[in-house]
């Protein structure tokens, strides 16, 4: 049995120890916002954040989680969370939508740590999400727009 | 997110309840067509439903992968329907060959080829068209006035003498009972209000960015089991022993079964199967003949000698090559793809006695149902499929074979409870169904002004289509998926042959998003760009000699060179390259700058895209894909490469399937050509431009030709 605390709320699931953490989430806890891409660190489509960092949960034994705060896309609701979703409507940023929800991760982590990002600081932050389907140049222009948003411009 | 969403759990009206807000909403279901009066409001017909409310709901019969059907499909009905996009839902037709097949394919339902739109745009204009008809003339019998005085306008019927409206839902119960109209009339393009206008936003932009669309492996019923499969590694492998103990000794393995395709693991997590399959350490029995990239490019780079198919004559194109000024002669190279769509294919399956019914992204919903049924041992029509979004496909889901629903069907039938069947990424890359190895050989002659005399092009690539459900399409030895593109080479060259080999190997191959043209671009714009700058003309001016009589691709090609500022001076180790091709009715012109660093880095800073698809629908969805068809072929330029080695793929993750990244990702500008000739399709056609006009602009820069794809990180 392991305890694990996902978007504040506190689950116990019975899992073997190796079980990636993706698939406690995914299989046991039917986050399906968190998604499988390649199983092995390379997509990003799995991305959380555990203790405010952002992970990838394919890579994350559960038996390594106990106690640490998980926290998904469906558990973010801060005025990044907020505004980055709203760029990402206002642009028709999704095509099949699929990375989107670990692009939304990582675009939330960048603009935590830097509320005004350049192409260069997006690209770092970004490059670790794979989008097959090409939405990278209107990924980088919602997060230019949320972040003006949030630094109070329009 | 509240615990897991199930299928049966989230229903469709909980869904649009949960959703309605502005805007088109996509729901997520499948419709149930029925004719006639539903009990909670009118189904005009097989695509139009109209509630008490007001709320229009529109059938869509395409499955949206990304390439937003979702979102221009609707609009065509909401444009004559004179509804405000806001009133519309949208919702998955159920399989139906009849009532909602892909109206180029005969009695086939499905999804490609760029068709979506264009098969649809009179369909679903003539059905909301219909509906407002017959909501018109019951406006008339309730109000008791004639039709001539009534307009439909915003959801409602306004009697214009009096001013008196009433709202579609008020009118619904008397619409039911009337006849449909034999013709209604459709606007001409001076009257749309939607088609063509920008503001039309996508249907399922918000539940694609708050996480909550729906996907195959969210699916989750009652007692289902995770499955997924050994296949051999070797293509014609055959099983020889496996450890069936030691998997089902796995915590949560339930079943081992040999199906068709290897051995299925069932288990209750996609983890304890995963282990399961692990533990199998299943031996196979391999082929003799292991097929390997370097035999194929050996046996193929021979047959380039023999004459093949004759795909496309024209003059004599061998006395010519003889005379002219200049001969040249140049081989190009284009490898194996994987399609690698960003959700790994899987699909939900229940069976029971009489009905098979399957949750997936559907492409091929006839074949699918089909060759479910085979599998089931039932009928076509016992099997039920709820289209579902996909997560990319690329044409790895059109797959007559149906290869992962049948996997599916096969291991349901064995372990008699639901199942979800999943592919891993590294079964993904590994899988086979790619896009073939091709190699294209030419010899040219110019004439004395530069301009080109002869033109012989000789084709080696595996036939898709020989083989399956469409080998009828093959003609005189030619696959005309393998030829499209280069057999009707724009271009007014007086002697032209073009003839093709179509060597057969164990893989099995498919199209990969613009087919034919993913290969046959590259090697006609970059050796046509060859027989330019030997010419010593300017490669945009030779095109335009060479176009004079096809006014779109000129089109496309003065639009994009004109954004591009084609002919503006350069810094040195930078250079532009354009290239211009039409597939599936559409044309598109590309111009890509490249930076060539220090030490070869290949940075490309900028791609400009013009596209003449007629009738551009939605125009930012036809921006989108032009964005993210560019985005796709540089990926496959750049990197995209599957090397079979010893009968195997020699790739398995995204690690040495190199894909696009943000940081490689150039600014694109898309200009669409004003048009109003019927839409044409967009999925497809922004690929083929983009690798030959990469390639001439790295020679632009550096004089290196390269005739192999993929490029790489540096020349
Ligand atoms: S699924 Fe975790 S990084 Fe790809
Ligand atoms: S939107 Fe399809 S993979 Fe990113």
């Amino acid at each position: 049995m392991f305890s694990l605390m996902v978007n504040g709320e506190r689950h116990k699931v019975d899992a073997q120890p190796d079980t990636p953490l993706l698939w406690v989430l995914r299989d046991q806890l039917g986050m399906n916002t968190v998604r499988y891409g390649c199983g092995q660190g390379l997509c990003g489509a799995c991305s959380i954040l555990v203790d405010g960092e952002p992970a990838r949960a394919c890579q994350m034994p559960v038996s390594e989680i106990n106690g640490r705060r998980i926290v998904t896309l469906s558990g973010l609701n801060d005025a990044v969370s907020a505004q980055l979703r709203a760029a990402w409507i206002e642009l028709d940023v999704p095509q099949c939508g699929y990375c989107q929800s670990g692009q939304l991760i990582s675009a939330g982590v960048l603009l935590r740590r830097n509320p005004n990002p350049g192409d260069g600081d997006i690209d770092s932050a970004m490059s670790g999400n794979l989008c097959r389907c090409g939405t990278y140049q209107r990924i980088r222009a919602a997060i230019h727009l949320a972040a003006r948003r949030l630094r109070g411009g329009s | 997110m509240k615990g897991a969403a199930t299928a049966g759990g989230l229903s469709r009206r909980s869904f649009l309840v949960a959703t309605a807000g502005t805007g088109l909403v996509l729901a997520v279901g499948d419709a149930r067509a029925e004719t006639g009066p539903e009990a909670a409001g009118w189904r005009a017909n097989a695509f139009v439903a109209i509630g008490p409310d007001g709320r229009v709901t529109v059938t869509v019969k395409h499955l949206e992968m990304g390439q937003g059907v979702a979102t221009g499909l609707p609009v065509l009905v909401a444009e004559e329907l004179e509804v405000d996009p806001a009133q519309v839902v949208v919702e998955f037709a159920p399989a139906d060959s009849r009532r909602y097949n892909n109206l180029f394919w005969g009695p086939s339902q499905g999804t490609g080829g760029s068709t979506a739109t264009a098969n649809s745009w009179e369909q679903l204009r003539l059905a909301g068209a219909a509906a407002r008809e017959m909501l018109v003339e019951a406006a008339a019998r309730v109000l008791r006035v004639d039709v001539g005085g009534l307009v439909a306008a915003n959801g409602g019927v306004v009697h214009q003498p009096s001013g008196r409206r009433l709202s579609y839902g008020e009118l619904v119960a008397v619409a039911a009972r009337l006849t449909p109209p034999a013709a209604p009339r459709l606007k001409a393009p001076s009257e749309f209000r939607l088609i063509g206008k920008a503001g039309v936003k996508r249907t399922d932009s918000r539940i694609k960015s708050d996480g909550t669309a729906q996907f195959g492996g969210d699916i989750r019923l009652p007692g289902m089991l995770t499955a997924l499969v050994a296949r051999p590694p070797v293509w014609g492998a055959r099983i020889e022993s496996y450890d069936r103990k030691a998997a089902l000794g796995v915590p949560g393995v339930v079943a081992v079964i040999p199906i068709s395709s290897g051995i299925a693991v069932a288990a209750s997590s996609f983890w304890a199967a995963h282990k399961g399959r692990e533990a199998l350490k299943p031996r196979w029995v391999e082929p003799a003949e292991r097929v390997s990239t370097e035999s194929l490019r050996r046996t193929w780079t021979a047959l380039l000698d023999q004459p093949g198919s004759p795909a496309a004559t024209r003059g004599d194109a061998d006395a010519a090559l003889g005379q002219g000024t200049q001969r040249l002669a140049a081989t190009y190279e284009m490898p194996h793809l994987a399609h690698a769509p960003m959700e790994p294919l899987n699909c939900v399956v229940r069976l029971s006695p009489a009905k098979c019914e399957i949750w997936a992204g559907c492409q091929f919903q006839t074949f699918d149902q089909a060759m479910a049924a085979k599998a089931a041992g039932l009928r076509p029509e016992q099997v039920e499929i709820h289209t579902l979004l996909a997560g990319g496909s690329f044409g790895r889901r059109a797959n007559p074979a149906s290869d992962y629903i049948v996997e599916g069907v096969e291991v349901a039938k064995a372990v008699n409870v639901p199942v979800r069947l999943m592919w891993t990424r590294e079964d993904d890359i590994a899988g086979g169904w790619y896009r073939p190895m091709a190699l294209h050989g030419f010899e040219a002659s110019l004439d004395e002004r530069g301009l080109p005399l002869a033109w012989r092009h000789r084709i080696a690539c595996q036939s898709i289509l020989a083989g399956g459900p469409f080998a009828g399409m093959v003609k005189g030895g030619v696959d005309p998926v393998s030829v499209e593109g280069a057999a009707n080479l724009p271009y007014a060259i007086p002697n032209l042959k073009v003839d093709l080999h179509s060597p057969k190997t164990p893989v099995p191959v498919l199209w990969w998003r613009s087919v034919g043209s993913s290969h046959t671009a590259f090697a006609t714009e970059c050796f046509l760009d060859e027989l330019a700058r030997a010419g010593g003309k300017d490669p945009l001016e030779l095109r335009r000699a060479l176009l004079a009589d096809r006014p779109r691709h000129l089109g496309v090609l003065e639009l994009a060179a004109a954004k591009a500022g084609w002919g503006d001076p350069l810094p040195s180790g930078r250079g532009r390259g354009l290239a211009v091709h039409e597939s599936f009715h559409s044309f598109v012109a590309q111009v890509v700058e490249v930076s060539i660093g220090a030490k070869g880095e290949i940075k490309v800073d900028r791609v400009v895209c013009a596209v003449d698809c007629g009738i551009a629908v939605t125009p930012d969805v036809v921006r989108a894909q032009m964005e993210g068809g560019i985005a796709f072929a540089l990926s496959a330029a750049l990197f995209g490469e599957i090397t079979l080695k010893d009968g195997r793929a020699e790739q398995s993750n995204f690690h040495d399937y190199r894909c696009l990244r943000m940081d490689e990702m150039p600014v694109v500008e898309v200009h669409i050509v004003p048009s109003s000739a019927p839409p044409t399709g967009v999925g497809e056609p922004g690929v083929p431009p983009l690798a030959p006009a990469l390639a001439n602009a790295i020679f632009a820069a550096t004089g290196k030709r390269l005739r192999k794809l993929p490029i790489g990180d540096r020349v």
